[in-house]
């Protein structure tokens, strides 16, 4: 018996009954392919959408919130701030390359669809590990996809983050986030309005690629390779060229005042687009089928309503108009074909086969329902019948490691083998870049070019193993460390992005790590007067069976008042003196990275304490704002006070010599609010009179010098030997070449 | 004011970079469009970083085409100064107002990174200001930056003094650690490096500036 089309296509029973009460009759093969992208999960966020609703949204910075195509926030001088951040993870599991490319392709669009040119993005990636094959084969095609399509595109890739996890084998997590700059008065949102107005396709042919990409590949989790190979077709293909000249073209368009709203075409393409516009704008959109310049023929209008063929926008354009959208377009040698109108037709979204009134109606649908009447879900939800065993098992408890030096020498990555094929400078405004605790962006005026004097903080951060843990404390410490990290670069945080990377919704236990993540988050970003100003949620991360560690990866964006040098970074000099800022007998090492190396994943997350985070934080970026003050910061966070103070003495070429730290728990911990200073012998006495003054504790732990790395009683090791351990991880197991591209 | 004329073609994405440079020296830039056959008046030419026309086929190798090239050529060819980066030099060299090729890194790796350059010859119209021997922090961005050229041709740049300059630790496998070349009349001038990215002290290096500086003046001289 052949299986009901509904099903097929990925509704279930009750969906395909919820299509024929809103219509009133039966939906056709056309409407329901409609349907099925449009209420897949990845469009709909029916299982999260509940939840969501939780996270704070609003503060005074605030012009655009969530559900619109990117947040956007005044950075004051007249000039807007748009930020997004996006998962592309499972079309990058079975084709790297592509997959990951075409994730940046997706976001660049959704932030100039604003009316912001694009100028950095952000990669959070995490693979499987190493020693596995297919997981080196996923990581060297996503960072190739992304040197390749960045780079050629135009937009400078500015940091991000590398995690190797068997977690992640067979599902890794390729996340980007885009930042763009625009005169406030140049926002635009992605509605259509004017009847009689015209929707204008702009850029690509509507090809076969990409068809079902939200349904078929985003929203089902990897189960055997075969199969998973054969969803290659549903992956998109970019072209960055045409990107880049789709970007000067709309951006001409919106300096001009030629559109009246525009919209990108990423997941659902043709059918998301021309619905979410009428639906925002409360009309009726009539798309004739037959105009829409396609890349073979013989296409269904099915293929060509749910194709998710790359580098295509559609704008609403005023028909007087029309000419110099042309005009422009050709100049740029942008494709761009009227393929609708906008209508009061109740707003009914009509695909029609043909011009004119008497052409043949192919679907007729109230645009509002594909959006607005998609199932919204309380999936249950359950906490892990043995969480309370779990959370007591301490990975204090653990034996004491034989060898400090193998431990901290094997949690060391220098990330530069991935951002050295990325171009990070372009655009001149790179004053920190990737490997910084945060990455700096100068802030000029982007009508002018003029600088502001001001800067732009930037960080994303996720950690699974605290997640694993904890979902609720591991997703607070999360924005907390984010918090952190841009206080390390004198940036205050302004506004949050988060992308919340879990497994199989229909599994309870993942549904209640979302719902703790959602939590943590909600509780941290109050404490900090941190507003969500977008998100992206991305289920079904599993592969055979096993979900991923929840991932909430969470983006935020900050203000450096006063940008006038570069930030310290993480380094000393030979003689200054190495200081703790913050508590500074933390022990606890549930849910570190030298916990999970041991196979210990349970016991109990450190709790922040919020007002000793944010004096951390404020006395660290008044440090780092005081030019010349300090030597150099960094904060503590994954592999602990030792990964620390290795990687400051691996980047400045100078070891140390630490005291006070009398337990491979001190050195390992992951507790939050910790960062280490440099600093001059000179300057100590006042360091230690500012935090006192800030209610920070301050902690003497050592001296920078020689050529040792030295932790007494525990550790001394030659710095040239973790140096090499943390240079040639990458290389070594990558190799120094490309395979595609 | 001394004006450089900056050339935009589809794919261009070092412009306002170099604009944003030549302005903070005090000179005057403007856009120049591919598809346009005359150049305004202008006393300088960069063609900046990029991926001309995506970069498709090879590099530059379809920018060659471009109407703007009969134009610049024109302009070299009665001593104009024109400047070439990075996709700038691939555009030169496929012109041929350069000699040699720029081809695939010798890693096959697209390189950000910083590099270090060692003044060669100040005969020339990005060099002028400078040192001989002077070395320079000058970051690099590109996938095909290997220079190479025919044993004859090397012997000849070497002979008549035309390489303006080398890479302290080649980093691309560049014969003869070449980053940078000039034609015979010293006008022309292309390099690997990006002098605008080290244009500012907040980018972490002002080296770029004596190029810029050199170009201005060579302009003036020109005008």
């Amino acid at each position: 018996m052949n299986e009901p089309l509904h099903r097929a296509l990925g509704l279930t029973d009750d969906e395909a009954e919820s299509i024929t009460k809103i219509l009133g009759r039966a939906p056709n093969p056309l409407e329901l392919s409609m349907y099925s992208v449009m209420w897949s999960e990845h469009c709909s966020y029916k299982s999260s959408r509940i939840h969501l609703k939780r996270l704070p949204t609003e503060g005074e910075h605030v012009l655009v919130g969530p559900g619109e195509n990117a947040g956007v926030i005044d950075m004051g001088d007249g000039i807007a701030a748009a930020i997004r951040i996006e998962s592309h993870n499972h079309p990058s599991a079975i084709e790297p390359y592509q997959g990951a490319a075409t994730g940046a392709g997706g976001i660049l669009r959704d932030i100039f669809t604003m009316g912001a040119r694009p100028i950095a993005l952000m990669d959070p990636l995490r693979f499987g590990p190493l020693e596995d094959p297919r997981s080196r084969w996923i990581a060297e095609g996503v960072v190739n996809g992304i040197s390749g399509y960045g780079n050629s595109v135009g937009v400078p890739t500015v940091g991000g983050e590398t995690v190797f996890d068997e977690t992640y084998t067979g599902n890794p997590l390729v996340n980007v986030l885009c930042l763009g700059i625009m005169p406030t008065e140049r926002l635009v949102l992605g509605q259509a309005t004017g009847v009689g107005n015209l929707a204008v396709l702009l850029g690509s042919r509507t090809g076969r690629d990409g068809i079902g990409g939200v349904s078929v590949l985003a929203s089902a989790g990897f189960s055997d390779d075969e199969a998973d190979a054969a969803k290659r077709p549903n992956v998109q293909v970019g072209d960055p060229f045409e990107e880049k000249r789709l970007i000067e073209a709309c951006l001409k368009l919106l300096d001009e005042g030629l559109a009246v709203g525009i919209q990108d075409l990423g997941g659902a393409g043709l059918c998301c687009a021309t619905s979410e516009t009428a639906s925002r704008g409360g009309v009726g959109m009539d798309v004739d089928i037959t105009t829409i310049p396609l890349r073979e023929e013989g296409m269904e209008p099915f293929e060509i309503m749910t194709s998710e063929s790359q580098e295509r926008m559609l704008a609403i354009v005023e028909p007087g108009n029309l000419d110099r959208v042309m005009e422009i377009c050709e100049k740029w040698e942008v494709l761009a074909s009227v393929i609708g109108t906008v209508t009061d037709n109740a707003g009914a979204l009509r695909i029609l086969d043909g011009p004119g009134d008497d052409a043949i109606v192919l679907a007729d649908v109230p645009a509002s329902s594909l959006h607005d009447e998609a199932p919204l879900y309380e999936r249950p939800l359950a906490e892990p019948a043995d969480l309370a065993d779990r959370r007591q098992r301490s990975a204090n408890d653990l034996p004491a490691p034989e060898s400090i030096a193998d431990d901290l020498a094997a949690m060391l990555i220098d990330p530069s083998w991935v951002y050295s094929q990325y171009d990070h400078q372009l655009f001149l405004n790179t004053v920190a870049g990737p490997g910084s605790d945060a990455t700096v962006l100068r802030l000029k005026d982007p009508a002018t070019g003029a600088d502001t004097g001001r800067g732009m903080g930037l960080t994303t951060d996720g950690n699974h193993r605290w997640c694993a843990v904890d979902p609720k404390r591991g997703t607070a410490n999360t924005v907390a460390e984010s918090v952190l990290n841009l206080a390390c670069v004198g940036a205050r945080p302004l506004a949050l992005v988060n992308c919340l990377n879990f497994g199989n919704p229909e599994h309870p236990e993942v549904m209640w790590q979302l719902s703790e993540a959602i939590d943590g988050m909600t509780e941290a970003c109050l404490a900090f007067d941190l507003p969500v100003v977008g998100g992206n949620v991305s289920l079904y991360n599993e592969s055979k069976g096993t979900n991923i560690d929840p991932t909430p990866v969470v983006g935020v964006l900050g203000m450096v008042d006063d940008l006038q040098s570069p930030p310290p970074g993480k380094r000393w000099n030979d003689g200054d003196r190495i200081v703790l800022l913050g508590d500074p007998d933390a022990t606890e090492l549930s849910g570190s990275t030298w916990a999970f190396r041991q196979g210990h994943k349970q016991g109990s997350l450190p709790a922040i304490d919020y007002d000793a985070h944010a004096a951390v934080a404020g006395l660290t970026r008044d440090l780092v704002n005081d030019p010349g003050f300090i030597t150099g910061v960094h904060d503590i966070s994954s592999g602990g006070l030792g990964v620390c103070l290795a990687e400051m003495a691996i980047a400045s070429g100078v070891g140390c010599t630490v005291a006070r730290v009398g337990s491979h728990a001190l050195l390992f911990s992951e507790a939050p609010s910790r960062v280490v200073v440099a600093v001059s012998a000179d300057n100590l006495p006042t360091l230690e009179e500012r935090a006192a003054a800030a209610g920070v504790p301050v902690t003497r732990l050592g001296l920078a010098h020689k050529d040792q790395f030295a932790v007494k009683g525990l550790v001394e090791v030659p710095l040239a030997t973790l140096a090499s351990a943390s240079a040639d991880r990458l290389p070594n197991a990558l190799g120094g070449g490309t395979t595609q591209g | 004011m001394t004006k450089v004329g900056v050339v935009v073609f589809p794919g261009t994405n070092c412009e306002a970079d170099v604009i944003e440079s030549v302005r903070a020296l005090g000179g005057e830039a403007e856009m120049v469009w591919h598809g346009d056959a005359s150049l305004p008046a202008v006393d300088a030419v960069v063609i900046p970083g990029g991926f001309a026309h995506g970069d498709y086929l090879r590099p530059g190798a379809i920018a060659q085409f471009s109407a703007i090239m009969g134009a610049v050529k024109e302009f070299a060819d009665k001593g104009g100064p024109v400047v070439g980066i990075c996709n700038g030099f691939q555009v030169l060299t496929e012109t041929g107002l350069l000699p040699g090729a720029l081809q695939k890194n010798a890693g096959l790796k697209f390189l950000c990174q910083p590099a270090e350059l060692r003044v060669a010859t100040t005969n020339s119209a990005l060099t002028s200001a400078a040192e001989v021997g002077q070395t320079l922090h000058i970051p690099i961005n590109h996938f095909e930056g290997n220079f190479t050229c025919s044993p004859d041709t090397l012997a000849q740049l070497h002979d008549e003094d035309r390489v303006v300059v080398t890479y302290v630790d080649n980093p691309n496998g560049s014969m003869g650690d070449i980053a940078g070349v000039c034609n015979q009349g010293r006008n022309v001038v292309g390099l690997m490096p990006h002098p605008e990215r080290a244009s500012n002290a907040l980018l972490g290096s002002e080296d770029g500036n004596v190029m810029f500086t050199s170009l201005l003046q060579s302009a003036l001289t020109n005008a």
